[in-house]
């Protein structure tokens, strides 16, 4: 239990996707001017990285690893190769199901996410925990655990950045830094912060 | 001759995907604390950038409106997969310290941004030239960054000693933050504050104008 616990801590801030690993980057800067906004949408990566993560899991290890196919009679096939063309297939599908299921049950919330769940799709921090997955080797437990530490993780950081852009916009900054420039700032103090969680 | 010339240019600092359209700033800051791996990253991403700009510009006659992002996303992913197992044959060193990160070329928002914004418009050469100063224009920032970071955190470039390390007996100290996530973060802010303070036309409007008041004022 307390090897979970660790690893859900390791996921959710030392190793911090976007922080750490600067993934999903783009929609991180692109979607984070309003709190409301960056909530939602943290909701929906967390929902899609606890999904997709073991999803992948299962894809890689019963089809995909060197000697996966072994239950078809098949022991000397290796397709690891495929494996990005599977994930991103995967991802696409699941952020599609989840799409259909939330505009029939839950039209509310469907209607707060808008435009950014299709986007999930093309964001690099889905991908990116698949491959972490699949690179560190976890097991089905851990990669549960994995998908919901580095969605959580990645939207703490989100509406954490959200909400001091919010204040920011009343601050007086120099020209040239406007924007863009005093984000990329902020992050990475914030990067330096969410540092200091290593070695707990 | 002027377009391919305009089409291959503007996006090194006048358009530059990173630091104007903000595209692919995902991989752009973590492969770059060495310079070794931040040229093979450059060399993944440019080509698999122009090839599928050629692709798809080849074939947007005959992808259906509907479904062209699915089609985009496999071609794309089949020029990363072979990029990967290339890399994985004559550079297997590096490309292990590339990690996840060639993979993550399919979700790299300048190949899918301008397979969408340009290819989809334009002729077969046009498109593989965009691709191509659209890949130019991330590395020339990749490259600056990992530069800076591994000169003044390691002292080397490409693995080569530069500056003289105190540990060496020489009188550098290495600064160990230049090679930690936030660094690059810095870096890019200010070269983005150092482009825009140059190409003014790129600074982005406030959006409250802060109103001052001079001393002598009545209120």
């Amino acid at each position: 239990m307390e090897a979970y616990a660790s690893l859900f801590i390791q996921a959710a801030f030392v190793e911090n996707l976007a922080l750490a690993f600067f993934l999903g980057m783009c929609t991180f800067l692109a979607v984070s001017k309003r709190v409301e906004t960056a909530i939602g949408l943290g909701l929906a990566v967390i929902a899609i990285q606890v999904i997709t993560v073991p999803a992948n899991y299962l894809i890689y290890t019963y089809l995909l690893a060197d000697g996966a196919l072994a239950w078809a009679g098949l022991a000397n096939v290796d397709l690891s190769f495929l494996g990005l063309v599977s994930y991103i297939g995967v991802i696409a599908a699941l952020v599609q199901i989840l799409e259909m299921t939330l505009d029939r049950y839950f039209p509310k919330l469907y209607n707060a996410l808008g435009i950014f769940l299709p986007l999930i799709t093309v964001n690099c921090a889905i991908l990116g925990g698949t491959l972490f997955m699949v690179e560190r080797q976890y097991n089905f437990t851990e990669s549960v655990v994995f998908g919901v530490g580095s969605g959580t993780g990645w939207a703490i950081a989100l509406i954490a950045l959200a909400g001091i852009r919010e204040k920011l916009k009343y601050s007086d900054v120099p020209d040239g830094l406007q924007g863009l420039g005093i984000a990329f700032i902020i992050v990475g103090l914030m990067s330096l912060s969410f540092m200091g969680f290593s070695g707990i | 001759m002027n377009g391919a010339r305009t089409v291959l240019i503007d996006p090194l600092v006048d358009n530059n995907p990173i630091t104007l359209q903000m595209l692919g700033i995902c991989s752009a800051l973590a492969v770059t604390t060495s310079l070794l791996p931040a040229l093979l990253m450059c060399l993944a991403l440019t080509s698999v950038a122009a090839l599928s700009g050629a692709a798809i510009s080849a074939l947007r006659h005959r992808i259906p409106n509907n479904i062209r992002i699915i089609v985009h996303m496999t071609i794309i992913a089949s020029l990363v997969i072979l990029v990967d197992q290339l890399l994985k044959a004559y550079a297997f060193e590096t490309s292990k310290q590339l990690s996840v990160f060639v993979g993550l070329i399919i979700t790299n928002c300048i190949v899918l941004g301008r397979a969408e914004a340009f290819a989809m418009k334009n002729g077969v050469v046009m498109s593989f030239l965009d691709g191509l100063g659209n890949g130019l224009g991330y590395s020339v920032i990749l490259i600056a960054v990992a530069t800076l970071r591994e000169l003044f955190g390691a002292g080397t470039l490409l693995g080569y000693p530069v500056l003289e390390l105190v540990s060496n007996g020489g009188w550098y100290e290495a600064n160990g933050l230049m090679l930690l996530p936030p660094s690059a973060f810095f870096i890019i802010g200010l070269m983005i504050w150092g482009i825009r303070t140059w190409r003014t036309q790129q600074v982005e409007k406030p959006d409250y104008q802060i109103h001052e008041v001079h001393r002598t004022e009545v209120y």
